[in-house]
């Protein structure tokens, strides 16, 4: 049995969405910039898509969409385009547990000559809204602040954060990827500019995602090429893929209040059967304001890794913040940034979850999970 | 996702050797939980003869550290302390069938858990205590600058990322890396340097055997084996160097153009320009 908890990095594929993909991975292969009909036509689909991605989203217009390959194109177009239309603003603000999609990028650009500030979170992985507005400098470029996160679920108050940078004047970005089809928002009613979202995360495939680009915010593309994306984004469409993107934002809107509150109920259960079996367990982050589907749980005294290989022999994949999974030496820089205990902190485990998990499968881990943290433990000379 | 051996593997579903003996004649305790890895061995030692007759471990750590810290009890259970003393963490890395590059720390951990623990059933002082008088490098791991030459001699090391991979060192905030670098050019020049000299002046029959011994060890093998190949040093006489091809290399029709193009080539480079490699089949 495979239990598949780990949708934060990826969701399986919707089946109605590799159905809807499917002509345009065989006979209908052509290129929408075409002037035959046999590749032109297939802009119409391309349209569609970008309408259900706009609906989704709560935009004004579906030119407001521009499609790319994954949520790190976006937050990389949405940051380097609006540095380079204000050129004399040499200052950015961010937060200090972004994803390295846009960590990364701004570490570069301390490199060549900007300002940084990363905002720090407090114990919940929560921000002070006092410290943003005190940061915002006059020649703030641009703030860069993600919706949810991606390990611990945390939402951040984006309507006020929005609120806030629009009466600085300064263009705000939202890396919106782990928020978009597990909770709903507007754009109408919330004043961001740019918004990054990725196909694979709400049961589209791999290699797509878009770009929201309020109309009248000043752009400049991020990949020159043709004039595709009404030359906003250059280089042949992924036509399937954003056709089964389109699909995935209708299947979402479709589902998201109905299913969010099972999948809630399940995380609730997953969550709360563990801290109540297994001693010395603690939740990271905001449990209130915080995705429906995402728990963060640390066990005290044992490596993340050890817990994953384990679980991993049973069939359930999750994964961790520990220093071991993490490539590098260091542990999770988001548990680093909400202070975390050392002793919890080598030892945190991600379950994130789907619409397509069942009851049986939360009920599986819970029986599955405590013998393998008790073994741990014995191994561990820190363990009782 | 890690490749882990199937030894590594069992090991870590499967641990030998989990726990601490009651009243050991030694303990080694290394590493911490802030570290990301710790590691507490406990040995039974017959006080006449010296011989390792338990060990335990208690290890807290990923799937590496807890399957290298299990293989360190099994190699050494049995042996005296002076044989035990001579495992190295490559030792420990190769009874566990090789260890991802970024996992050696776990298994330079084993191997000082196990001299900790001598040196405590020697009744010297815990290295830890004199650490403080020690320059330390990295901050974040509290690595010595002994620790890193002694990695950078003992495996080989060239590149920072291989110190990191072999030590932490560097692997936190990252500012010590400059210094690592600093210390790998200077190891390197050293040796160089000083081949030079044992190349300059005349080796006696020994010292040029083990220098031999040493090119191949280094140099030579770890080459081969990238393509599944191996060899086996059978003798040396005065300046020929008597080899048997192992692996693929036995049978491969580039066998011959191995021996002279490689492994000659390399022994005159590194030993003396004399010498001549031949198969012995």
């Amino acid at each position: 049995m495979i239990v598949y908890v780990d949708n934060n990095a990826t969701t399986k594929i919707a089946d109605e969405v590799f159905e809807a993909m499917k002509p345009f991975l065989t006979d209908e292969y052509g290129n929408p910039s075409s002037m035959h009909t046999f590749g032109g036509k297939i802009r119409r689909f391309i349209d569609k898509a970008r309408e259900s991605v706009a609906n989704l989203l709560g935009a004004e217009s579906p030119s407001e969409i521009i499609f790319t390959s994954c949520g790190t194109e976006s937050d990389n177009t949405a940051i380097i385009s609006t540095l380079r239309s204000f050129p004399n603003k040499k200052h950015i603000i961010t937060t200090k547990v972004e994803h390295p999609a846009v960590l990364s990028l701004c570490k570069y650009l301390e490199t060549i000559g900007y300002r940084v500030t990363y905002l720090n979170v407090d114990s919940r992985g929560q921000l002070d809204l006092d410290e943003l507005s005190y940061s915002i400098q006059s020649d703030t470029a641009l703030i860069s602040i993600m919706y949810a996160n991606n390990e611990t679920g945390v939402i951040f108050p984006i309507q006020e954060i929005a609120e806030i940078v629009r009466q600085k004047n300064v263009i705000f970005h939202t890396d919106a990827v782990q928020a978009l089809g597990k909770i709903n928002f507007d754009l109408k009613k919330i004043p961001i500019d740019l918004v990054s979202i990725s196909g694979h995360k709400i049961h589209a495939p791999k290699g797509v995602g878009a770009l929201y680009i309020r109309k009248g915010t000043k752009f400049s593309p991020f990949i020159l090429g043709g004039h595709q994306e009404e030359g906003r984004r250059g280089g042949t469409e992924n036509v399937a893929s954003i056709i089964g993107f389109g699909v995935a934002c209708e299947l979402a809107k479709k589902y998201m209040e109905e299913e969010n509150k099972r999948v809630k109920y399940l995380r609730d259960k997953l969550e709360d059967s563990i801290l109540e079996k297994i001693p010395n367990t603690r939740v990271n982050g905001d449990r209130v304001s915080r995705l429906p589907n995402t728990t963060n749980i640390s066990f005290e005294f044992v490596e993340g890794e050890a817990i994953l290989l384990m679980l991993d022999q049973k069939g359930i994949c999750a994964s961790s913040g520990s220093a071991c999974t993490s490539g590098s030496l260091t542990p999770s820089h988001v548990l680093k940034a909400m202070g975390v205990p050392f002793t919890f902190l080598q030892g945190s485990i991600r379950f994130s979850l789907s619409r397509y998990n069942t009851e049986e499968e939360i009920d599986y881990i819970i029986d599955t999970l405590p013998p393998i943290i008790d073994r741990l433990r014995e191994i561990s000379p820190y363990g009782k | 996702m890690w490749e882990y051996t199937d030894k590594v593997k069992e090991l870590f579903l499967n641990p030998k050797n989990v726990g601490e003996i009651e009243n050991p004649d030694a303990v080694g305790e290394v590493g911490s939980i802030i570290c990301g890895d710790a590691l507490k061995l406990t040995l039974r030692i017959d006080k006449k003869t010296g011989i390792i007759l338990d060990a335990k471990f208690k290890t807290f750590g990923c799937a590496s550290a807890i399957a290298s810290s299990s293989a360190l009890t099994e190699m050494i259970k049995g042996k005296t302390i002076e044989e035990a003393s001579k495992i190295t963490n490559k030792d420990i890395a190769d009874y566990l069938g090789g260890l991802p590059k970024e996992k050696m720390h776990c298994s330079v951990m084993g191997m000082e858990a196990l001299e900790a623990a001598i040196a405590n059933y020697k009744g010297a002082q815990q290295k830890k205590e004199t650490l403080a008088e020690e320059n330390i490098i990295c901050k974040c791991f509290g690595v010595t600058e002994r620790k890193i030459l002694r990695a950078i001699s003992e495996n080989n090391l060239k590149t920072v990322e291989d110190v990191t991979n072999y030590t932490k060192a560097g692997g936190g905030c990252g500012k010590c890396k400059p210094q690592i670098e600093k210390i790998l050019k200077e190891y390197w020049e050293k040796k160089a340097s000083s081949k030079e000299e044992t190349r300059g002046k005349k080796l006696t029959n020994l010292e040029k055997i083990s220098l031999i011994q040493e090119t191949i060890e280094r140099e030579i093998r770890p080459n081969l084996k990238v393509d599944g190949g191996d060899i086996e040093l059978v003798d040396v006489e005065l300046n020929k160097v008597y080899i048997r091809l192992l692996g693929t290399c036995l049978g491969c029709p580039a066998g011959g153009f191995t021996i002279k193009e490689f492994i000659e080539k390399k022994l005159k480079e590194l030993v003396d320009k004399d010498i001549v490699v031949e198969e012995i089949k």
